[in-house]
């Protein structure tokens, strides 16, 4: 059975249909890709996936519950995390309370008024740990609005890593990314691999390819082609797309 | 490139010290001071209710201006028990608290849903039907006349029994109440629950897609805030031994709105009382010169506004940080201060 699972699924804003039948797998552990072209609706693919739309029809199982519907809060309860295109962090906090935030220790406490938040090395040092993983342990201390670019991206992935998900999905985690930021991002996403379950959106498709285990091609809000990178390059489908050009 | 401000894991810290210090010995110099006991008694109830109001606004960022209405509750709340239930001061102070906080918990089910001029627009509109009511509903709240004759009720302990009918002993017995509700909040923006606040003031999604229930949150935190407007409500109705519908005009819920900001409750938790302080002495120094006070008070908000939104609270961190680069050119930079510090 598929860890997460959506269905048929279909989404109109008024009368402009921008998903179409969508359907998609995504295996316990693997990483998954979603391409296509700009306005194809892949954003939209995950915004209604992660709870902020509700579908117009279809149905989306995460490990085996229907979650339809669900708010975004209850979805993220049951383990998926995600990150945004848009970079929503906490720009006042430092990048440790960013992850502290994040951390389901600190969630479980979230309706505490009596018990000080910084006396708690336990969450300070769970923060930490994540930080040390994504590159960030030198700069725990930082505030997140004074991190450069590449920084940033890497604790938007923290933040969501630090709720532990059994599945994440990143919205385009290289965009606005430079060639080291990029490779540094890989060398992470190539680590985080095969730990966990991962679902991303991405424009470069050679990073893309290089990391995916199977692959989803979304086109005119359809998803016109699905497979595993090799089995992509060789899609007529594909190959008379745009994304030709991995040719 | 600027430390993070760090929660403060202390229930008590040298400011709060130095200022309950300082606050304990007013009345021995007030009067020298060329002022009076009942403006102490005054500053303190408004700090109360300014401390309250910047839950709402300063830590969870949501513009609330029509928190008069709470204030004003929880004054008429407080004659209404002492006058048909029973003139005891902790049951009226506790009818106050209750009745504000029951009028906070049914807005914030109709507001929590909304965020920025929506969220604003709807407070207003709340705010002005309980002003309404309180003008039209002549039977039970004395309509434009208000309640009269409302009782500094004596503190029952038990064992002994004290009279707050002098302004001194009311100053501190507002004080003490000031005391813990500093102390209480200054404990509650540090747990995780004022950090949840803090961080949906940064950005609600992301707080949504982290599990949180952010709806609720911000419901929790807007009942909670009546509820302490309605106590500083309760103390006002004592001190003026009356509750009149005006605190709960629009005008009023302006005041407070103005006294947190030019204080600088959105960078810090002292904002909302040094704004308290600088609007009551406004008043009461510039107005034995003019009783135009309020037009250069409110030049004083245009100009903190335009120039400094962090309020004065801003400027001293201002001035405290360069002084401390000054003393310390070895130091790369000075923390920061924001609402949590």
């Amino acid at each position: 059975m598929a860890l997460f699972e959506a269905e048929a699924l279909h989404m109109r804003f008024g009368r402009r249909v921008v998903l179409e039948r969508v359907d998609l797998r995504v295996e316990e552990n693997v990483f998954a890709g979603i391409i296509g072209p700009n306005g194809a609706g892949k954003t939209t693919c995950f915004n209604v996936l992660t709870g902020r739309y509700r579908p117009s029809r279809g149905r989306i199982t995460f490990a085996g519950e229907d979650i339809t519907g669900m708010t975004p809060q209850r979805i993220a309860q049951k383990g998926l995390a995600r990150s945004f295109q848009i970079m929503t962090l906490f720009d006042e906090y430092s990048a440790r309370d960013n992850v502290v935030q994040a951390l389901p220790d600190m969630r479980a406490m979230a309706w505490r008024t009596d018990y000080p938040v910084a006396s708690d090395r336990r969450l300070s040092a769970a923060a930490d740990e994540v930080l040390e993983s994504v590159g960030l342990g030198a700069r725990a201390h930082v505030r997140a609005k004074e991190l450069p670019y590449g920084d940033r991206r890497a604790l938007e992935i923290a933040v969501a890593l630090a709720s532990r998900p059994r599945i994440l999905f990143l919205d385009e985690p290289t965009s606005g990314l430079g060639a080291t930021g990029r490779t540094r991002l890989r060398n992470l996403l190539m680590r985080l691999k095969g730990t966990l379950t991962i679902v991303a959106i991405e424009h470069d498709l050679e990073l893309l390819f290089s990391l995916a285990d199977r692959v989803s091609v979304i086109q005119w809000g359809q998803v016109i082609a699905e497979g595993t990178p090799a089995e992509l390059r060789a899609d007529p489908w594909v190959r008379r797309s745009n994304l030709g050009k991995l040719q | 490139m600027l430390p993070s401000p760090q929660a403060s894991p202390y229930l008590v810290t040298p400011t709060i010290a130095t200022l309950l210090l300082l606050l304990a010995t007013v009345p021995f110099w007030i009067e020298r001071a060329g002022l009076y006991p009942y403006l102490g008694v005054e500053i303190l109830i408004w700090s109360i209710y300014a401390l309250g109001f910047n839950l709402v606004l300063g830590y969870a960022g949501l513009p609330s201006f029509g928190h008069g209405a709470y204030f004003g509750v929880g004054a008429y709340a407080f004659g209404l028990a002492q006058f048909g239930l029973a003139p005891n001061l902790w049951l009226c102070l506790l009818a106050a608290v209750l009745a504000a906080m029951l009028a906070g918990a049914i807005v914030s089910l109709f507001v929590s849903h909304r965020r920025g001029i929506y969220f604003a627009l709807l407070t207003i509109a709340f705010g002005q039907a309980f002003w309404f009511v309180a003008i039209k509903w002549h039977s039970v709240t004395g309509g434009e006349d208000g309640l009269l004759k409302i009782a500094r009720l004596p503190v029952e302990l038990g064992v002994a029994r004290v009279d707050l009918t002098s302004n001194v002993s009311l100053y501190y017995f507002v004080f003490a109440v000031f005391a813990l509700v500093l102390i209480g909040l200054w404990r509650l923006v540090n747990s995780p629950f004022g950090r949840t606040l803090q961080a949906i003031r940064q950005n609600e999604t992301r707080v949504t897609f982290l599990g949180y229930s952010v709806w609720w949150v911000k419901a929790a935190v807007f009942t909670l805030s009546a509820a302490i407007s309605g106590l500083a409500g309760a103390l006002f109705a004592m001190a003026q031994m009356s509750a009149f519908p005006d605190v709960m005009s629009l005008h009023h819920s302006g005041y407070i709105v103005m006294m947190t900001l030019v204080g600088g409750g959105l960078v810090s938790f002292w904002g909302p009382v040094i704004g308290v302080f600088a609007f009551l002495l406004t008043r009461d120094i510039i107005g034995t010169y003019t009783t135009a006070w309020m037009f250069w008070f409110g030049l004083f908000f245009v100009t903190v506004v335009l120039f400094k939104p962090e309020g004065i609270a801003g400027l001293i961190r201002d001035v405290s940080d360069a002084a401390a680069r000054r003393w310390s050119p070895g130091r790369v930079a000075v923390p920061a201060r924001e609402p949590g510090e």
